[in-house]
């Protein structure tokens, strides 16, 4: 008796997934007409979290770079966003996209320098390279020193003629960099780099050991990441109109809360950062007000978290339940011989 | 000229500060390859004690140190055990992720208790003696304080490590963990000696910075880099080369202030990315 | 547990996470005794020696020691009750010296015969090297202060996890000979050995394992070349 055997991603769930995915995705599309300002002002909000999320995912959960100065190329995004419309008159939207590609400049020598350092030390340089930009742009009185400044009416008016076209403009900016930075993820996973970026992960003399050169796959994930970190934080400020080093730079809002996003929601999997992120806008809606104990909580969660459930919710959902979303493991399926 | 050499030599003092931050990171690093991102907000920490001790109880912030160490020594032995120790192993991640969510909820704590006001401890008059010495350089009696404290601990770690028989266990389990079992060593109890130890420092090193400056909550992660970089630019698994590094970093500050009060960070964090470009082993590195 | 026994194990099984590498072992070793373990790489010799020192977890009632249940207890407890390893790959610290290395393994403090001098007495040459670093040793040098550094614990049972690996013959005939001046003083001792003709001529029992199991368990002269081949290679 002879039996086939056969290699497949997709599972039954994941199937099922990417049906309700197309669903959402229509809902999401067609929100400008149905939804208020606000509601679009959270969504993009929620699209930013979860790309920044997932983006720090590829790095740490796949790569076994973690950093905790992805706020240096957010800031970057956003500052150079402010630059190009300010003062070369570039359209804001495609400065959003134009201001990735100059974070993703600035991540070349950023990586060169830190590339020297390994592991936690690695992660801590990230940070004073992160602290470097914020101390800097507040030196810099043009585009408002320490305190920041806010977008000029003109170049608002640039975005469109009415404020509610602007709103959906923006919107669908935001859609469309979340669907490309999950889609441009899921590739990268699904594809060799993404194997070679698993084997660094897990060894890296191993990986080197097979042929993998382990430098540029890192040096053109952390160069990827930071352009898309880029471009999220050019639409954050974008869609905020002011910037500030504070805020622009926070280690809190882009740092912090997006571990905490990755680490509860799973980190290694393409579901955490979702997971996350929903989770973590629930909470938000419930404890924000709460001041320093919401932080609290958050810090204490984190802990537990890596103590008790260290692969997260999606972890324990693929574990227990084999519920995985995005099709990503290869599963053997013996065929009944006909 | 004069000017230039009093600020040199304020950032050679500055320097003893640093090192103090530096002494134990780089301690339990080296025993048990645990870099605590909480470590700046456990320096903060304990400038709060000695608030709260010597305003309490109408003690000299550095009277206070006898009841703030051994407090801070505990709080290391039962953190380690109850939660580092179980974070160890291959995986970076979990001390790192861990240790941030530590550092997070510190700072959130402090804030909740204290509020975000600037504090002082008050050292009746310590903050401003100074000694004139030639050349019109005058120097405070405080940083020489420090630097002499700086030099003392390290040395007396020094001795520790490598003429005790706790430092030879710690030198052991650095080493090899599992043959260090076979000697008869409760690996978990050993780490928690060690991260007492480096508290303690921790501790020492948070009242003189509670005397010399201002001090709120958001100001830990500020004191882990600088602990950071005096680290590497050292080089790592060196204390005296940790002081070094402590002093460069701290004349790269003062000399920065010179130009400019703020520029005083970012000038030691550029010399600190140069000297990482050009001699990313640091200036005395150890062979691990 | 039989009182003329120093180590009893009764049922021993041994997991490397989901891996099974030893089946229900029942070994025993009386007082100043020396058992050589024999088996083909992978057989479960070393398994064995880390369960018995409690590297690996084993049930409490599987081992018992001087009249003591000691299984499931932590390495470091077993090694205050009198059992000392000598591991595989000799496992020297390289951050300390040769004498260092030695005072490390009187960390529990131990009560017995075996002294700094009484090591130097025995392993002459680690006198002469004592403040060099551990791993600038030659081979049987350094295996020699691996052995020391068990001994400073004063256990009374001693391990040896493939001593002569690596090692030349005249080190090997060496090592032994200053081992059985170990044993004469009233150490007992368990050997793994791949060296099968040195496991004979040492021991007083043998055993032989083969993929997790007892093979093969007698005196030396009772046993034949065939039987052991057998044993160890399950043909």
């Amino acid at each position: 008796m002879t039996e086939n055997v056969r290699i497949e991603r997709s599972s039954r769930t994941s199937r099922i997934f990417a049906a309700a995915g197309l669903l959402i995705f229509v809902l999401l599309v067609t929100a400008p007409f149905y939804s208020g300002r606000s509601a679009l002002h959270l969504l993009v909000e929620i699209f930013s979290y979860l790309a920044l999320a997932s983006l720090w995912n590829l790095l740490a959960g796949y790569s076994g770079l973690v950093s905790i100065g992805q706020q240096a190329f957010v800031g970057l995004g956003g500052y150079s966003l402010f630059t190009l419309t300010m003062f070369a008159g570039v359209s804001p939207i495609l400065a959003i996209f134009l201001a990735g590609l100059i974070a993703a400049l600035f991540a070349m020598p950023t990586a060169w320098i830190i590339f020297r350092l390994k592991g936690a030390y690695f992660a801590i340089g990230t940070w004073v390279v992160a602290e470097v930009y914020r101390l800097t742009f507040a030196q810099v009185s043009i585009l408002g020193g320490g305190s920041g400044s806010s977008l000029p009416t003109q170049v608002i008016q640039s975005i469109a003629p009415t404020r509610a076209i602007r709103d959906n403009l923006i919107y669908w900016t935001g859609l469309f960099l979340i669907v490309a930075v999950l889609a441009t993820i899921y590739l990268i996973l699904r594809s060799r780099w993404g194997l070679a970026l698993a084997a660094i992960r897990d060894s890296e003399p191993a990986a080197e050991s097979v042929g993998v050169d382990n430098y540029r796959a890192k040096f053109l994930v952390y160069l990827l990441t930071a352009g898309a970190t880029g471009c999220v934080g050019a639409l954050i400020s974008l869609q905020e109109l002011r910037i500030s080093p504070d805020a622009a730079f926070s280690v809190n809002d882009w740092t912090a809360f997006i571990i905490f996003i990755v680490v509860i929601g799973g980190i290694g999997r393409m579901e955490g950062p979702l997971l996350g992120t929903i989770i973590f806008f629930l909470l938000r809606e419930f404890f924000a007000d709460w001041g320093p104990w919401y932080l609290m909580l958050l810090g204490l969660f984190a802990i537990v978290m890596m103590l008790a459930i260290p692969k997260g919710i999606a972890g324990l959902l693929a574990d227990r339940f084999d519920i995985q979303i995005f099709p990503l493991r290869r599963r053997v399926r013996l065929e009944e011989p006909k | 000229m004069s000017d230039l050499m009093g600020t040199i030599l304020d950032g050679i003092l500055l320097g003893g500060l640093y090192a103090l931050f530096a002494a134990g990171l780089s301690l339990i690093f080296g025993v048990m390859r645990l870099v605590n991102i909480a470590h700046g907000d456990l320096i903060i920490l304990s400038a709060y004690i000695a608030l709260v001790a010597s305003g309490g109880l109408g003690l000299h912030p550095l009277v206070s140190l006898v009841i703030v160490v051994p407090l801070m020594a505990s709080l290391g032995y039962a953190l380690q055990r109850s939660i580092l120790n179980r974070t160890l192993g291959k995986d970076i991640l979990p001390p790192l992720l861990v240790t941030f969510g530590l550092s997070v909820f510190l700072q959130n704590a402090l804030l909740q208790i204290f509020s975000g006001d600037s504090r002082l401890l008050h050292a009746g008059g310590l903050e401003t003696l100074h000694v004139d010495l030639p050349a019109g350089v005058a120097v405070g009696v405080l940083p020489c304080l420090m630097f002499m404290v700086a030099v003392a601990v390290i040395s007396g770690l020094q001795l520790l490590l490598y003429r005790t028989g706790l430092g030879r266990a710690f030198r052991s389990v650095s080493d090899d963990q599992e043959a260090a079992q076979l000697m008869g060593i409760n690996n978990a109890h050993l780490f928690g000696l060690a991260m007492a130890l480096s508290l303690s420092i921790v501790s020492i090193a948070g009242v003189f910075l509670g005397i010399r400056t201002n001090f709120d909550p958001s100001i830990g992660p500020t004191r882990l880099i600088f602990a950071f970089e005096a680290i590497i630019i050292g080089g790592l698994g060196d204390l005296w080369g940790t002081l070094v590094g402590g002093v460069i970093l701290g004349v790269a500050q003062t000399l920065g202030a010179k130009i400019n009060p703020g520029y005083q960070i970012l000038a030691g964090h550029i010399v600190f990315l140069a000297i990482l470009t050009f001699r990313p082993q640091g200036f005395f590195p150890k062979t691990r | 547990m039989m009182p003329s026994n120093l180590l009893e194990t009764h049922g021993l099984a041994a997991f490397y996470g989901d891996f099974q590498a030893l089946f229900g072992i029942d070994f025993h070793i009386e007082p100043d005794e020396t058992v050589a373990i024999i088996g083909s790489n992978g057989a479960g010799k070393s398994t064995f020696l880390k369960s018995i020192v409690g590297l690996l977890r084993a049930k409490a009632e599987a081992i018992y020691f001087d009249g003591k249940a000691i299984g499931g207890n932590p390495a470091y407890r077993i090694v205050a009750q009198g059992i000392s390893m000598v591991p595989e790959g000799r496992r020297l610290f390289p951050s300390l010296s040769v004498e260092e290395n030695l005072l490390i393994g009187a960390y529990g403090k131990r009560e017995g015969p075996w002294t700094l001098s009484a090591i130097y007495e025995i392993f002459p040459v680690l006198k002469q090297k004592r403040n060099v670093p551990a791993t600038a040793l030659s081979g049987g040098q350094q295996q020699m202060a691996s052995i020391g550094r068990a001994l400073m614990a004063n256990p009374k049972l001693l391990l040896c996890d493939e001593i002569s690996l690596g090692l030349a013959p005249v080190v090997i005939k060496e090592i032994y000979a200053q081992l059985e001046r170990v044993t004469a003083s009233g150490t007992t001792l368990i050997v793994v050995e791949q060296d099968v003709k040195q496991a004979m001529a040492v021991a007083d029992r043998v055993y032989c394992l083969r993929e997790g199991r007892i093979a093969l368990e007698g005196r030396p002269s009772d046993l034949s070349r065939e039987q052991i081949t057998a044993a160890y290679f399950g043909l």
